[in-house]
């Protein structure tokens, strides 16, 4: 379906056959990897290869939304994609507002379309919104006049996760169309794994995910991929492992009998990883639960490349901000 | 064109008294190639390299979203691997018209460190400065109309070298 470019670092756009490469985004919101075309991945990506070049620079700043506001609504906890993004809008020069739930009147029985509309009277350009039920999102884009970016809704999706684990793959591997990468872990839970699996298959990748019968949820192989619950399947001749956590706020009733047991037949370990291609990478959207999805050899091993997705998520961010307020075709066309 | 690069070429030497302390800055897209040739120029004539890097501006224009159709500048990577604290920056791009390119690639510019010096080189000066920004090297002054345009094409990113004047189909 794609070609790729064969440079790891280099920042020549993807060659993907027969379309031409996208020059602006199509939606004027990121709610999910579904609405985007490979394209516009590609566009992302590239656009995020030149921002990289920012965070080594003696002035980490550049002027590009200067004047512009964008709140970080979070309604569930996050250190990375908090973080993550307010670094990105200051390295963009825009004017940032933390909204954190425990301090807000969410507390006191605000629902969520009037704390958006509340905060909205005090015309912000975009709204960075984290919360814990799916479609949340797509409810705020349609109440509101600011730019909604997804930052993790329930166990829908986290676009910007997808997109950085993408960026990371591309700069070690060069490409993503014709590489095996194998998710492991909470499947039923994880919006990361929705993202991803829609983003990977688009451009190209076989995607094996692995789980817990108990944690892989009906119908999944609908989106093209092979699941698989034996690890060794999933694993074998890799070229990328991403493990996921296990979500244990949103268990309810009991999905295997204990965690060493979840290590044991789940975890990843030195010896399961050598299964993997030579050159394979780790990855780890975070926050991990070393001793349970991950072993802490692994996690800090030569071959994990956890941190760096932290690092790429920052020039990812900055790409997606960029591009939005750039303005998208449905708003040049209203 | 490349007779005027090599009479640029001499001017900066002649100017600077030398080429130590200087580095050349190309301004993405045509600005890179132009100050490659230049570098190549420079070494000729003085027998020693000058740092050579590229510049992409994209993120310090003054029109992001104040045009709604069209594609939206793609944003290319700046690579400047040495530092230009007390150097003398000269600075390349093809076409000089409003300045606002140049506003934008100075204010960049000094997000790097701070210059002794930044000196401009443009091929082609068509006038209509809408900002108080001058060359101090030119290849050619081209007298337009604005609602002409021109186009500088390069053998490294088009495939040979012309200048193009057309007149506006609107």
């Amino acid at each position: 379906m794609t070609k790729s470019s064969s440079s790891p670092t280099s920042s020549e756009p993807v060659v993907v056959a027969d379309a031409p490469p996208a020059t602006r985004l199509k939606h004027r919101h990121l709610l999910g990897i579904a609405d985007l075309t490979p394209e516009e991945i590609v566009l992302i990506l590239d656009t995020a290869e030149a921002m990289q070049e920012i965070a080594h620079r003696p002035i980490k700043k550049v002027p590009t939304l200067r004047g512009r506001t964008v709140v970080n609504l979070f309604f569930e906890p996050s250190t990375r994609t908090r973080t993550s993004f307010e670094v990105a809008e200051k390295r963009l020069s825009a004017d940032t507002l933390n909204v954190a739930i425990a301090t807000s009147s969410v507390v006191k029985g605000e629902t969520l379309v009037d704390t958006a509309l509340n905060l909205e009277a005090m015309s912000p350009d975009m709204i960075v919104l984290r919360h814990a039920s799916s479609g949340a999102c797509h409810l705020l884009s349609r109440v509101c006049r600011s730019k909604i970016i997804n930052a993790g809704d329930g166990m829908h999706e986290h676009p910007t996760q997808a997109l950085l684990d993408a960026f990371t793959i591309r700069r070690h591997k060069g490409r993503l169309g014709g590489l095996k990468v194998a998710i492991l872990g909470d499947l039923l839970h994880s919006r990361v794994l929705r993202s991803n699996v829609l983003l990977l298959t688009r451009l190209g990748a076989e995607v094996w995910v692995c789980g817990p019968p108990t944690l892989v949820p009906p119908g999944i192989e609908r989106l093209g991929v092979k699941v698989t619950s034996v690890v060794e399947d999933a694993v074998r001749d890799a070229d990328v492992i991403m493990m996921l956590r296990i979500q244990l706020e949103r268990m309810q009733g009991a999905f295997f009998p204990s965690l060493r047991e979840y290590f044991n037949v789940f975890g990843m370990t030195e010896a399961r990883v050598r299964l993997a291609r030579p050159d394979a990478i780790i990855m780890h959207p975070g926050p991990m639960n070393r001793g349970v999805e991950i072993a802490s050899e692994v996690a800090d091993g030569p071959f994990s490349v956890i941190l760096e997705q932290v690092a790429n998520g920052v020039a990812v961010r900055m790409a997606v901000l960029y591009l939005l307020a750039g303005g998208a075709e449905d708003e040049a066309a209203a | 064109m490349s007779r005027s690069l090599v009479r640029i070429a001499h001017e900066i030497v002649e100017r600077n008294r030398g080429v130590d302390d200087l580095a050349i800055v190309g301004i993405r897209e045509r600005g890179v190639p132009l100050a490659r040739r230049i570098s190549a120029e420079l070494e000729r004539i003085a027998g020693k390299g000058v740092p050579t890097g590229a510049l992409d501006i994209t993120l310090y224009r003054d029109d992001l979203m104040r045009q709604a159709v069209g594609p939206q500048p793609l944003v290319r990577s700046t690579d400047i691997l040495f530092d230009i604290d007390n150097r003398v920056i000269v600075l390349v791009d093809d076409v000089l018209y409003t300045g606002r390119t140049i506003r934008a690639a100075l204010d960049a510019l000094i997000d790097f460190g701070r210059p002794r010096a930044i000196q401009l080189v443009v091929l082609v000066d068509r006038g209509h400065r809408e900002l108080p920004i001058k060359a101090d090297y030119v290849g050619k002054n081209v007298p337009t109309s604005r609602r002409e345009s021109i186009q500088v094409r390069l053998q490294e990113v088009d495939g040979h070298d012309e200048v193009v004047i057309q007149p506006d189909e609107q």
